[in-house]
């Protein structure tokens, strides 16, 4: 008999959430086969038997929060060595019951009634927020749920509004990522089998506190949390206008080159590229802060922000100096597309020495990201914009981005990160520098 | 012209009944302390030895276990004897004769001699009457199977539920309460013989059911009237017979209402009210909005001086305390 | 018939009893050890000539309670020896349906109202059955009695003191009749008793005492009828204490280490049933072979008892709740352990 437990499977994770068991009692398994999926803080991991044998027992129900190392699991020798094999779920090791705050899959404290009228209007007790003690659901509330959904019950919806927003929720269970493997991102909201808007107080029209509750999933909170810790790092902005037509114009001559290849290589990934040489030739930037010592990276790994539904979630390109640009493309759609599906393992996640993030697309021309610790810096980019100016006394067009680079002020001076940027503008303003 | 029907006390009607059952039928008799020259402590059996005489209106010794057990024997011949125990009590002194015989006799000899008895005695506290006279120990006799436990709270319902007791085959505890003598009622004419084992919906609403007995009933619906006034409306059900538990009505009360409170005279633990919130957990699970409360006396012995007894002992401010907060744990606006 | 051969059948019948109760429980304690019986299992081994005079003296109209060391009293009542069996084996067709077993005879019908297995529990019962007679009828030579039948532990429960107050100050037709076999379970009367002269002990309420040889059926009966003429014609109880001794244990299972070996020894060669027989052949009254046809009827009365008990069916436990109440009542319970609540709404 070999327990399997809740392993560590980030480098800030506590705890994690069983979103789905694969295997049942009795399944044989063989030594690296997935039994389970785990929410984590960062993402959905799989977790694997380290050992052939058959699945004894389950001791943690679908949907509950469990600390590192706590066994979830019993897989024994099989061929009736082992214990009753249909057991499930042992209450002990189920979710604690907390304030009210919700984490996905912790049970929703609900009154019998309620339950009873949210299973017979289909009502997923998830997306409801309990007005009574300890946060608990009470009649009130999915009866206000019913209401709200009604054709023309939207009494509740502020004025221009229109239908109240619907809750995102997860199919039970699953916690906060539900895409199928594989499959395509999920929408911007996934909707549950009953999908229900929920007024977390009052009914009156246009009342001040109409608001709807979102449960924190794992990431949100990691999110929070390492961005809470970022907000009490000293930090300076420095902001730096980089013509881009050439790198335009070299991307549009790449892509047309490589297009025989399904290669596309986007801005992003120019300027993934341009900071990882930049980087090389700046150590003191690819540093991090260690509490009592500055750690200089000697390898480059660029991490790119990406916003996802449950989050915030950085995939880490390694080595992205040492790496041509089709494959860096490449990688880097992958990870997005991996990031958005919850899909990312630890590794392509974590240890990276510094970080891009973009709102170009948003048509964002400037802003100042957060750093991610440990990293020194981040850049933020915003998007092209055409604007005039003036060379050898003639008006001209060229187009433009900012790029704002936040430097943690304990690891790096002003006259460090400017001296990167100056460089980085350089080799960006002259595209060829890219590829060296 | 109609006079308003007349009102008598819940004393009046236990006498009443006595009077009518000792003239109805000759084979019931009444045996207790006290019960004929000083004609009751409570005075529940005055004139009662006079009319009937010595033979079927008879003093006992201080011997409770003896003459509770004679009354048992008496039955066992046929006789319908109604021991008077002058408080519950006292009556643990008897313990052995209700417990291990008179509950015992009918079913463990096969079936062969029925125990048509009657033990009255009056429970509560209240009175300064301090931890040994003051005790609500109703609910170790509603435990045992055999025996019928009753607990009416009206003048009506004490002549009906008395009058059905001394008709009964069965051993049958019958519970009153001091508080309770004074109270008055209208009380019907001619013979009214209730149903034992049935509850009763003393009051209808609509928001929240409050599941009580015996003196609780009143408090219960003077606790409605309070919350009738502000638009919350309250049911009452007053349970009446305590073995065999009527858990039909007040499921189906609290199925309608979703939300239940136990008012209950005895200790909190192991109570009447555990037992109340254990079934509406099996009967009414799916209906409940909120968890059921209990609203019970304080675990101690009674101490005498008064402001440890009020502190205590359940009140209309404490369920009134308790359906407010009920109310409140569903969000209930009236 | 002369009164010499009335006298000489009596006899015989009383000896036929006491083989009947001797040979009824040497079985009973074979049963027992077989796991035919359950729970409890006291026997009147020792006790028969007290049982047979007792019997004997009671009439049809009277009332008998007694102790939870009761085959005796429920065969010389008149109980069938089978169904006496079938109750000690938990059988449908046992004296109480099988559910009272071996403290717990009664039989409404012969005026049996009880073994009682809780010590002193069936005296105030017994005294106010005796309340009951007293209320309904007219005191007189064919009027009834009471008789309660005790063992010598019980004169110090206060149930007793209680009742034979009651039945002092109600002049109740009851004989309170003290089975003193010297032991309660281990505890000798001496080292239990403040008056060990147990038959004095109505002294605090004015109701004689006697003490007879409660190894003599003959002096039992002479005891007891006395006493009962007393109850039925003046109303007066009577105190009877019966000297006797158990030939075995308290209770099939007890070794009775307690007693010396010179005190069994004692207690055996009193033994009731041998002298009763020696007495009786002595006396003409029996011959050998008569002797002998007695003692082959009660072997085979036993046997067929035994039979009887073991051939009768089990009660079913769809009969669980059928003597719950005498009187039908609403919502009375009706569940098994684990069962769901009934709540029909």
């Amino acid at each position: 008999m070999s327990e399997i437990f809740m392993p560590r499977l980030s480098d800030t994770m506590e705890e994690g959430v069983i979103a789905r068991w694969t295997k049942k009692p009795g399944d044989a398994v063989k030594a690296g086969e997935v039994i389970a999926e785990i929410d984590t803080d960062k993402a959905t991991m799989e977790l694997e038997v380290f050992e052939d044998g058959v699945i004894e027992q389950l001791l943690v129900e679908e949907g509950a929060t469990v600390p590192i190392g706590q066994v979830v699991a019993l897989v024994g020798p099989g061929a009736g060595g082992g214990t009753g094999g249909t057991t499930t779920a042992a209450p002990a090791a189920a979710a604690p019951e907390g304030p009210a705050a919700r984490e996905p899959g912790t049970r929703v404290p609900m009154s019998p009634l309620a339950r009873k009228i949210a299973r017979e209007h289909g009502i997923d007790p998830d997306t409801l927020a309990g007005s009574g003690p300890g946060g608990r659901v009470v009649r009130q509330d999915v009866e206000a749920a019913i209401a709200a959904l009604a054709p023309g019950g939207g009494a509740a919806s502020a004025p221009g509004t229109g239908a109240p927003q619907a809750t995102p929720a997860a199919p039970s269970g699953t916690g906060s990522k539900a895409a199928p493997a594989g499959g395509p991102p999920p929408p911007a909201v996934v909707a549950g089998p009953a999908a229900a808007a929920v007024p977390a107080a009052g009914t009156t029209a246009g009342a001040a506190a109409d608001a709807t509750e979102i449960p924190l999933t794992q990431m949100r909170k990691a999110t929070a949390r390492r961005l809470t810790e970022s907000a009490a790092v000293p930090h300076f902005d420095l902001t730096i206008p980089v013509t881009v037509d050439p790198l335009l114009a070299f991307r549009a001559d790449i892509n047309a080159r490589l297009a025989e290849d399904g290669v596309k290589v986007s801005v992003t990934d120019l300027l993934v590229r341009a900071v990882a040489v930049t980087l090389r030739r700046h150590p003191k930037v690819n540093s991090s802060w260690d509490g009592d010592r500055i750690l200089q990276h000697r390898r480059v790994h660029v991490g790119m922000a990406v916003a996802i539904e449950a989050g915030l979630i950085v995939p880490v390109i390694r080595d992205a100096d040492a790496k041509g640009l089709s494959v860096l493309a490449r990688e880097s759609k992958e990870l997005a597309e991996k990031a958005r599906a919850g899909k990312l393992r630890p590794e392509e996640f974590s240890g990276g020495t510094f970080t891009l993030s973009n709102l170009g697309m948003f048509g964002i021309e400037q802003f100042t990201a957060v750093i991610n610790p440990p990293e020194a810096a981040i850049l933020a980019v915003g998007a092209s914009v055409a604007e005039p100016y003036v060379e050898e006394g003639a008006l001209r067009e060229r187009t433009v981005i900012r790029l704002t680079m936040t430097s943690d002020h304990r690891v790096l001076d002003g006259a460090v990160s400017a001296g990167f940027l100056r460089d980085l503008k350089q080799t960006l303003e002259e595209p060829l520098r890219i590829l060296l | 012209m109609n006079a308003e029907p007349a009102q008598i006390t819940y004393r009046q009607a236990l006498n009443d009944t006595l009077r009518a059952e000792l003239t109805r039928d000759p084979n019931v008799i009444l045996l207790g302390e006290e019960i004929g020259k000083f004609e009751g402590s409570y005075k529940i059996t005055a004139g009662l030895l006079k009319e009937f005489g010595p033979e079927r209106v008879r003093d006992t010794p201080i011997a409770e276990e003896g003459f509770v057990g004679a009354a048992i024997g008496a039955a066992m011949l046929g006789l319908r004897p109604v021991v008077e125990i002058m408080t519950l009590n006292f009556s643990l002194i008897a313990i052995d004769q209700i417990v291990n015989h008179g509950a015992k006799i009918y079913g463990m000899f096969g079936g062969q001699t029925p125990v048509p008895v009657v033990i009255r005695f009056p429970g509560g506290g209240g009175q300064q009457l301090a931890a040994t006279h003051s005790q609500n120990l109703e609910v170790w006799y509603a435990h045992v199977p055999g025996l019928k436990v009753i607990a009416p709270s009206t003048p009506a319902d004490a002549k009906a539920m008395l009058t059905a007791a001394i008709r009964d085959d069965d051993p049958v505890i019958f519970l009153e309460n001091l508080a309770l003598y004074n109270t008055k009622g209208v009380v019907p004419d001619g013979e009214q013989v209730a149903e034992i084992g049935r509850a009763a919906v003393v009051r209808e609403g609509t928001d929240l059911t409050v599941i009580t007995y015996s003196r609780g009933t009143l408090i219960a619906l003077e606790v409605a009237r309070r919350f009738a006034e502000e638009g919350i409306s309250l049911e009452v059900v007053d349970l009446r017979s305590l073995r065999p538990l009527d858990r039909a009505t007040f499921c189906e009360s609290v199925r309608r209402t979703s939300r239940a409170v136990v008012l209950e005279d005895d200790w909190l633990s192991y109570g009447i009210g555990a037992e109340i919130s254990a079934t509406l957990m099996e009967c009414a699970f799916d209906y409940l909005d909120a968890p059921v409360r209990r609203v019970a006396a304080a675990e101690v012995p009674l101490p005498y001086a008064k402001p440890l007894e009020l502190a205590a002992l359940p009140d209309a401010e404490d369920l009134a305390r308790v359906v407010r907060e009920v109310l409140a744990a569903t969000g209930f606006r009236s | 018939m002369s009164e010499e051969v009335q006298d000489a059948r009596q006899l015989t019948d009383y000896y036929a009893q006491m083989v009947l109760i001797r040979r009824f429980e040497l079985v009973a304690d074979q049963m027992y050890k077989r796991a035919r019986i359950g729970g409890y299992c006291h026997l009147n081994l020792g006790e028969e000539a007290t049982v047979v005079g007792l019997m004997a003296a009671l009439r049809e109209q009277d009332y008998l309670f007694t102790t939870y060391r009761d085959h005796g009293y429920a065969l010389a009542r008149g109980m069938e020896p089978g169904r006496v069996m079938a109750e000690l084996f938990g059988k449908s067709t046992g004296v109480a349906k099988g559910r009272g077993g071996s403290m717990h005879m009664f039989d409404a019908g012969l005026h049996m109202l009880g073994g009682y297995g809780i010590v002193g529990g069936q005296i105030p019962p017994a005294t106010g059955a005796a309340l009951a007679l007293a209320y309904r009828t007219t005191a007189g030579p064919e009027a009834g009695a009471v008789l309660c039948q005790l063992g010598d532990g019980t004169t110090n429960i206060g149930a007793f003191h209680e009742s034979l107050n009651l039945a002092a100050i109600w002049k109740l037709p009851i004989v309170y009749a003290i089975v003193n076999n010297r032991l309660g379970m281990g505890t000798a009367v001496e080292a239990a008793s403040g008056e060990p002269d147990l038959y004095k002990r109505g002294a605090s309420y004015r109701i004689p005492g006697e003490r007879v040889d409660g190894n003599d059926p003959v002096a039992v009966r002479q005891g007891a009828d006395a006493m009962l003429a007393r109850a039925r014609e003046e109303r007066r109880p009577g105190l009877l204490e019966l000297m006797s001794y158990r030939l075995k244990g308290h209770s099939v299972v007890d070794p009775a280490k307690y007693r010396s070996q010179s005190e069994v020894e004692t207690a055996q060669a009193a033994d009731p049933v041998p002298a009763f027989r020696a007495r009786l052949l002595q006396a003409d009254v029996l011959t050998e072979e008569s002797a002998r046809a007695i003692e082959d009827d009660a072997e085979e009365k036993v046997g067929a008892a035994v039979a009887f008990a073991e051939n009768s069916p089990d009660p079913a436990p769809s009969e669980l709740f059928d003597f719950a109440y005498a009187q039908d009542v609403p919502n009375a319970p009706r569940a098994l352990p684990g069962d769901p609540l009934e709540v029909e709404l």
